[in-house]
């Protein structure tokens, strides 16, 4: 552990247990002082930036819901139009300003090649304004607007590839990442601000308020949601998605259930009655997934 | 300085290049495409240094523009019409933020129906955003008004965006003679930006906080102090520009008032339709005057009530309209007389929306309909010129 100063101090006002600030901890951990950061209106912003208080040690903008990414295109710009371009500059967005609201902003910042990392804290779902549903909101998933109900599974569309339509902008670095796994994040961020243009850093953040679980618990569904194989840990350098890496391979596959169980957010796939195929659907579609990047699971 | 014969986007373009921005995020869109056009050209040649970011939309243009300038560069931009109300959001921001940043705009009507052509709608529809708002007659205004507003906007008593508007098609695809001034004046008029705060990693600050309600209304007070300090500088700015560049630039500027029954007031090219129109008036032995207003954001009301507290009537000219009111301008020049005990008849006329031309003789029959108010009493404080009733 290194003796630094925290980049994102203590005192700010996120839920027991949110995983927001321990990614954005340790991204910054690894970026170091010299960067700028920008982020978007949602929960970050919320609990990091009362006036008169900041939590922030490092240089911060926010402007708006949806455009992190151009905010950032226009300081990487402008630092190197007043020659301090030594100074790495990040993009942080929740899934809402990323997947949804922020997708065409992030679309053009990939496209015009700007060295920025993009970092999307997923939490997948709006969490900020109520935990409503977002095109990051896995099948099955109970939300204040997909809500389970006796017509209801809850969301009832499948979670969108952003890293694979990131990726296929061919940008040099496209990544995936949770806070259960702080070496590989690390590794990950260092990896993406190397690289001369713009990467994209997809990191898992359970939110237990949200997702409702005990707050003790964030850790461990961090994890659970990469043993399951619902979140696979993965880089990518280039466009081409045969060549996605997987980074963390678990020794023993776990089924999804052991996932979704531990969770509000999924109790009317257990309660009144157990929803066998919602749960088997959810689980075939991850064995899908695994199969497509090449995973065979030992039994 | 050099004699040149350009249109009105050259001529915005111009000033923007005189005033060395080193970031110009722009998104095309009619009347003002040929801006981000001939700065691309600039820089392609290397007559210019500074980069431009070719954004996706005008939300990320001016996104781009509040990052880039957050982070201490001088920052232009120029757009118009629906790409100026996609910048809504963010416009508010930029001002919210206390940043200089200046946009050229080619003003333009709004959809629906779609339509291409010169009114006001685009600029007054963001009159509450905390921008300076500027708009000029011709072209030479607009390459003036440009290196202007960076001079007024970046002034640390007022630290605010502004933008200058010139008029779709009449002025943005219309060649004028321009004197383009010498690089070397323009640098000593405006030297370069130097923002006492911004993004820089050796001393962090946070950008865009969080306002609770202990604290909003005071930022938002603080702001409009600021919009009220930039009067005094707009004037300051004006005389040094006079002294250097030799042309006179006014908040408004009266003509033929100062024994006026009628005063006229106009913003952008119809003014110089407006001063034929007063002349023709005159020699028909009708006391017209008519004041052009080069400045709307901050409201010059201590200088229009002064050129015009004599007069019977005003006539409030709005190529803009506020559905359910009236005209935009019209409801501010009212606000200005309200708590005086006697003020002139004010009237409204809605003329050359999306393009409509506007001749000396919609000027004539304002006059005779205003006279006619005077003499009968107010029919309606709000009437359309050159409405054809028969498609209706
Ligand atoms: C243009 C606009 N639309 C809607 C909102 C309301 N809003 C604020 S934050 C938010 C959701 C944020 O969700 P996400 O990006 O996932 O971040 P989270 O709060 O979950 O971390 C919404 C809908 C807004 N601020 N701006
Ligand atoms: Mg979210």
């Amino acid at each position: 552990m290194t003796e630094e100063k925290e980049l994102f101090a203590c005192g700010h006002r996120a839920c027991a247990g949110c995983s927001e600030p321990i990614a954005v901890r340790m991204i910054l951990e690894e970026a170091g002082p010299n960067t700028i950061g920008t982020i978007c209106t949602g929960c970050l912003e919320v609990v990091s930036t009362g006036w008169p208080e900041t939590a922030w040690e490092i240089p911060l903008i926010h402007a708006a819901f949806e455009n992190s990414a151009s905010v950032a295109s226009g300081v990487e710009v402008a630092l190197r139009q007043l020659g301090r371009d030594d100074t790495h500059v990040i993009a942080f967005a929740g899934d809402g300003g990323t997947f949804d609201i922020g997708l065409q902003a992030l679309s053009g910042m990939l496209e015009r090649g700007h060295k920025i990392l993009y970092v999307c804290l997923d939490n997948e779902a709006y969490m900020n304004t109520g935990i409503q549903r977002c095109s990051s909101t896995p099948l099955g998933t109970s939300t204040t607007t997909s809500p389970a109900g006796t017509y209801s599974i809850g969301e009832d569309r499948q979670k969108k590839p952003i890293g694979a339509i990131c990726a296929a902008h061919c940008i040099p670095y496209t990544a995936t990442a949770t806070i259960a796994y702080p070496q590989d994040l690390k590794k990950k961020v260092r990896k993406a601000l190397a690289v001369n243009g713009p990467s994209f850093l997809h990191v898992l953040v359970p939110c237990p308020t949200g997702w409702r679980f005990s707050s003790e618990e964030t850790v461990e569904l961090a994890r659970l949601a990469v043993e399951t194989g619902i979140f696979v840990l993965w880089e990518l350098e280039g466009g081409n998605l045969q060549n996605i890496k997987v980074t963390k391979k678990p020794k023993t596959w776990r089924p999804v259930e052991d996932y979704l169980k531990q969770q509000g957010r999924y109790k009317h796939l257990f309660k009144p009655k157990k929803r066998q195929d919602v749960i088997e659907k959810i689980q075939q579609d991850v064995d899908q997934k695994l199969i497509e990047l090449g995973i065979t699971k030992e039994t | 300085m050099t004699k040149m014969t350009i249109m009105g986007n050259m001529a915005t373009a111009l000033g923007a290049k005189l005033c060395r921005p080193h970031v110009i995020p722009a998104y095309p869109i009619t009347p003002s495409t040929l801006f981000p056009e001939k700065i691309s050209e600039f820089i392609a040649n290397g007559e210019m240094d500074g980069e431009m970011i070719r954004v996706e939309s005008e939300h990320s243009a001016m996104s781009a523009a509040i990052g880039a300038s957050a982070t201490g560069a001088r920052v232009c931009t120029a757009s118009a019409s629906q790409g100026i109300a996609l910048m809504h959001e963010m416009l508010f921001i930029a001002s919210g933020m206390r940043l200089p940043i200046v946009m050229a705009v080619g003003n333009r009507a709004l959809s629906a129906p779609i339509n291409i052509w010169c009114d006001h709608q685009d600029t007054i529809s963001e009159r509450d955003v905390g921008w300076l708002q500027f708009y000029a007659e011709k072209n030479q205004e607009g390459l003036d008004l440009m290196i202007l507003a960076f001079k007024i906007c970046e002034d640390k008593r007022v630290l605010l965006p502004g933008m200058v508007g010139i008029d779709a098609f009449v002025l943005t695809h219309t060649v004028e003679g321009v004197d383009v001034p010498d690089q070397k004046l323009v640098d000593d008029f405006l030297p370069p930006y130097k923002p006492e705060k911004y993004l820089d990693a050796r001393t962090p600050i946070t950008f865009g906080s969080f306002g609770t309600p202990e604290f909003y209304q005071e930022f938002k007070y603080a702001q409009v102090k600021a919009m009220e300090e930039s009067e005094k500088v707009i004037d300051e700015a004006f005389r040094e520009y006079k002294k250097v560049f030799g042309r006179t630039y006014q908040k408004i500027t009266p003509y033929r008032c100062e024994d006026a029954d009628m005063v006229i007031l106009t913003l952008g090219s119809m003014s110089g339709t407006a001063r034929a129109a007063v002349d023709i008036l005159r020699e028909e032995g009708k006391k017209a005057g008519c004041i052009k207003m080069t400045v709307y954001r901050p409201f010059p009301g201590k200088e229009l009530i002064d050129v015009s507290k004599n007069a019977k009537v005003i006539a409030v000219l709005d190529r803009d309209i506020t559905p359910g009111l009236g005209g935009a301008l019209y409801a501010d020049v009212a606000a200005q007389f309200v708590n005086r005990t006697a003020h002139p008849v004010i009237l409204n006329y809605i003329l050359g929306l999306g393009g409509r031309d506007i001749v000396i003789n919609d000027f004539k029959e304002i006059y005779d309909k205003s006279h006619q108010a005077l003499e009968k009493g107010i029919q309606n404080p709000v009437e359309w010129i050159n409405l054809n009733k028969e498609i209706l």
